[in-house]
């Protein structure tokens, strides 16, 4: 091994007599990939910080340091509500998706429950409902004067009662927590996969009962897993956008996320404050993701992957498994079917109604033609194809370079690019788009207002997502695939161009799909940054929803969340084709 | 000549400790001969050979392929390893999954420094599959082929640019047993056919012995001793040799006398008193260790005359098929014999053993010299 001289250099060593000798286009690749992921990841979180410290800079004064905006928002009573209210959504959210993912998760792996394959739909539905769209539904099912759950309850029980009220904590949680329930029960199955069924086995042979396998081995096993999804999914809930806006600003319940949204869209709008929330949100989920991580790598300490393969004998429940099957079919219902029908039924009305037999009379498919027709959607669907495209073009190809530094060599510092790179995981979408916002104020390149800082901020939000498939990928290249190269007298553009990249190619696909799909959907950081003419579809959605035009919304979304089903359906096949080559 | 000048390497492991992976590894392959290191993981073997791919950099020392330096600590000389056009075959052999037989044993040609007509490749190629016998798999997916025929493909893709040097990091031990018997003897063939000098890294004693024109040992990072197969066996300089080429019985004993022969000498040990050689120059009162092959041990139901006899009894003895192991009390040590099945003596019975003074090697002991 070598112990090298510079802070990048990586083996196989190069040191020849000249300059020209030393020259590799590796470091050229290689420095260029590594001033990329460092400038896209840290610079915005310093000016975030910096920011959070001056006054707004206008043309008449310069910025100046100040304290004022840490005492503006930390000085008050009202502060204090806003952070309790925040925790009380984030962890009331957290546990109510995990309790219902868990057991979700155990009922499909221990047990034998009938319908179990309703249960594979559960893997792609977050990833074609977007948030949004998901509130928006629940709005229309769950808000007390028009909300079809409430008028059917009323109309059954003749009463005026309001059953179901969205637009509160309860109802927040209630929607965030079912739209977080599918991440919940993914987590939470790769845990009981991952788990040795012989040891649950050996308890039932030393006479255990079905509750004392579940609590004192099958729980305790799965114990890091759990803190670790529950951290998760508190930093996902405390960073969510969509559900706290659309339900909690209307009727003044704040979270960190709609205040900073607030501060930024008052006039003048004060970027001082939101930076000030931002740090102190961005501060929890650092918490969260750090602690997360650790969790997880202790969890792997647990975790007793055999590698044979065989499923463990299901647990038998008698006849409580039609009350199971009756509970994952409720959960279907409210998960899928009634969200994706009450936009159906909405998109083909001309004003929104309750459905009834009169409304049924009115049928008209003038929503679809308004959106289509809409000036502004034809440039959104465009926009937000470029973006989604190019930034997880961009992402793929850099994150393999930055993958192969990471785990093929032995640069010193490699874990700081490792971390540096994974650093915009702990960015809430709203802060990364408030950070990047500020530093190109500051820093006019002529990029502000234009489509590339959306583009910028796309990428380096999902970067974390590329790192994290090549790093998969990269795992199970063996080091000799690429000396072998090496011996045979390629260089490394060769060697990176002609082994590397085709061998990550299943990995390469696969995390290109999933960043297209996750991009095409992102709205908490394009929300800050849009102006008119950049917009993408999701903006669209969120502009149609201000301006109470909901049967055209949900038009645009029925269509949004075919075309993201179609396009998930061909990223499956694609994962098929190339997920059987693996050696 | 391929020559290796007192290399060293040290890195520190994950737990940061140093390990020590070379220390003053020195020898000299001449042309076309095949050189073996050889030792247990961990020994430096693998190390010394990555330091000669290129594929390590190694803190000091120098390897030089005739006149051509590759590295050299001293002249601050390191040649890339895709510079150094050696051949190399990995233990995992390193097929890529994405290319066909053909593509594979290609690559080569394609990337190095010298190019080569479409037509020159074909011909190239087409060559060195068939000297490997995978001439009709050309066009095959490299995943499809059984593990032998991969390890002939890694073969062919090291001799296609016709290397000077060819490296070998422990090629048939991913193979089954029955499998690396017959590539021994095809790996073999080819480098003797071929004449390209190869350095091959094995843990593996009888492979080693098999292969080589020359063996080194090595053990902690260092050459315990250099020398042909038969050398390496028959003589071993020292007991780590002794005991990691073969089995062999370790007697502790006591110089009583050299004698007139050269190299022969009478020691005092606890089965008696007996005649040993050694290369080593011993005086009266030396300590030494005794290593006797279980093969040279020979043993009857009958007296044998003469020197170098002993009285034992069958402690336990084992029916391997081919031959038999017997366990056999002499005094109060259990000597391990190698007999022919037809000796059939019961346990608990009288046996008598001869042990050839030729083949029972002297070794000093390091606290004695």
């Amino acid at each position: 091994m070598s112990i090298s001289t510079g802070p990048l250099e990586a083996l196989p060593a190069q040191e020849g007599p000249g300059w020209q000798e030393r020259f590799d286009v590796k470091w050229l690749v290689v420095g260029v990939c590594v001033l990329f992921v460092v400038f896209l990841a840290a610079v915005p979180l310093l000016f975030l910080l910096w920011q959070s410290f001056f006054t707004p800079q206008t043309s008449t004064k310069a910025a100046e340091f100040t304290l004022q905006n840490y005492v503006t928002a930390y000085g008050s009573w009202e502060t204090l509500k806003l952070f309790f209210t925040s925790v009380q959504f984030a962890i009331g959210t957290s546990i109510f998706s995990f309790t219902l993912g868990t057991f979700l998760a155990w009922l499909n792996e221990r047990t034998n429950t009938p319908f179990k394959s309703l249960f594979f739909a559960l893997s792609i539905i977050p990833l074609i409902i977007p948030g949004i769209l998901f509130t928006v539904a629940w709005i229309l099912l769950g808000s007390p004067k028009i909300g079809l759950v409430n008028l059917l309850l009323q109309s059954w029980f003749n009463t005026d009662y309001v059953f179901f009220n969205v637009y509160s904590l309860w109802g927040m949680i209630w929607v965030d927590g079912l739209h977080y329930s599918p991440m919940a029960f993914l987590l939470m199955t790769a845990a009981f996969r991952s788990m040795d069924p012989s040891l649950e086995e050996s308890a039932m042979m030393s006479g255990a009962s079905m509750f004392q396998i579940v609590t004192r081995i099958t729980l305790k096993l799965v114990m890091p897993a759990i803190f670790a999804t529950v951290l998760i999914l508190f930093v996902r809930s405390i960073e969510s956008f969509e559900v706290p806006a659309l339900l909690g600003l209307p009727v003044g319940i704040q979270v960190f996320t709609s205040s900073i949204y607030q501060a930024i869209h008052e006039y003048p709008s004060q970027i001082g404050l939101a930076s000030a929330y931002a740090v102190t949100l961005l501060l929890i989920t650092t918490f969260g993701v750090y602690y997360q991580s650790k969790l997880s790598n202790q969890g792997s300490k647990y975790s007793t992957m055999t590698g044979k393969g065989f499923r463990p004998r299901a647990i038998d429940l008698g006849p409580w498994r039609w009350v199971a099957a009756a509970f994952c079919i409720c959960y279907f219902l409210l998960i899928v079917a009634m969200p994706f029908l009450v936009l159906l039924w909405s998109s083909f009305q001309k004003f929104y109604s309750v459905p009834s037999m009169a409304a049924l009379q009115n049928l008209t498919l003038d929503p679809y033609r308004f959106v289509l027709s809409y000036p502004t959607l034809i440039k959104s669907v465009v926009n937000s194809l470029l973006l989604s495209l190019g930034s997880a073009t961009i992402i793929m190809l850099v994150t393999s370079v930055i993958c192969w530094i990471v785990i093929k060599t032995k640069t010193p510092g490699r874990w700081l690019l490792d971390n540096i790179a994974s650093l915009p995981m702990v960015f809430p979408g709203l802060v990364l788009g408030l950070s990047i916002m500020i530093f190109y104020l500051n820093f006019d390149i002529g990029i502000y207002g234009t489509i590339w800082i959306m583009f910028i901020a796309y990428i380096t939000r999902f970067l974390p997502y590329g790192l994290r498939y090549n790093t998969t990928t990269m795992l199970q290249i063996h080091k000799e695939l690429e000396e072998s190269a090496a011996m045979s007298g390629a260089s490394w553009f060769t060697m990176f161009y002609r082994i590397i990249l085709p061998l990550m190619k299943p990995g390469l696909v696969a995390g290109w799909i999933y960043i297209v799909i996750v991009s095409i959907r992102e709205l908490s950081t394009s929300i800050l940054l849009y102006s008119p003419g950049t917009e993408v579809v999701s903006i669209v959605i969120w502009e149609l929803w201000e301006n109470g035009q909901y049967v055209e919304l949900s038009a645009l979304g029925v269509m949004f969340i075919l075309a993201l089903f179609c396009l998930v359906l061909v990223a499956q096949a694609i994962g098929r084709k190339f997920g059987v080559k693996e050696e | 000549m391929l020559s290796v000048k007192a290399l060293f390497t040290e890195y520190p492991n994950d737990r940061g400790q140093i390990v020590k992976a070379a220390q003053d590894v020195t020898f000299e392959v001449p042309d076309g001969k095949l050189f073996t290191l050889l030792g247990p993981s961990g020994c430096g073997k693998t190390t010394t050979l990555r330091s000669i791919a290129g594929l390590e950099k190694p803190k000091s020392g120098e390897i030089a392929l005739g006149h051509r330096v590759v590295y050299s600590s001293a002249g601050n000389i390191f040649i890339a390893p895709n510079k150094r056009s050696f051949g190399m075959v990995f233990q995992s052999y390193a097929i890529w999954p994405h290319m066909n037989v053909f593509q594979n044993a290609a690559f080569p040609l394609e990337v190095g420094a010298k190019k080569y007509s479409k037509k020159e490749i074909q011909d190239k190629v087409m060559r060195v599959l068939t000297a490997v016998d995978l001439g009709h798999l050309a066009d095959r997916e490299a995943t499809k082929l059984s593990g032998g025929q991969q390890q002939r493909l890694a073969l062919a893709r090291a001799l296609v640019m016709e290397p000077s040097l060819l490296l070998l990091d422990e090629p048939l031990s991913n193979l089954d047993a029955k499998l690396r018997e017959r590539m021994r003897f095809e790996l073999k063939r080819l480098q003797r056919e071929l004449q390209v000098t190869t350095i091959y890294v094995t843990h593996d004693q009888s492979e080693a012995l098999a292969l080589s024109h020359e063996i080194a040992v090595m053990s902690e990072g260092r050459i315990m001793q250099i020398g042909s197969p038969r050398d390496i066996y028959e003589r071993p300089r020292n007991k780590f040799v002794a005991d990691f080429v073969g089995t062999t019985n370790f007697l502790e004993a006591t110089i009583a006398s050299v004698e007139t022969q050269p190299g022969r000498y009478m020691v005092e040990s606890p089965i008696g008193r007996l005649a040993a050689s050694s290369a080593d120059v011993l005086r009266s009162g030396d300590k030494v260790v005794l290593s006797l092959r279980p093969e040279d041990v020979e043993l009857a139901e009958h007296a044998y005359t003469g020197p170098n006899t002993f009285q034992g009894i069958v402690d336990a003895k084992v029916f391997l098929g081919e031959y038999m192991d017997y366990q056999v009390k002499v005094g109060d040590r259990t000597l391990l014999a190698k007999a022919h099945p037809s000796l059939r003596t019961p346990i608990g019975e009288k046996v008598y053993v001869r042990i050839n003074a030729d083949k029972c090697v002297a070794i000093p002991e390091p606290s004695a010299t």
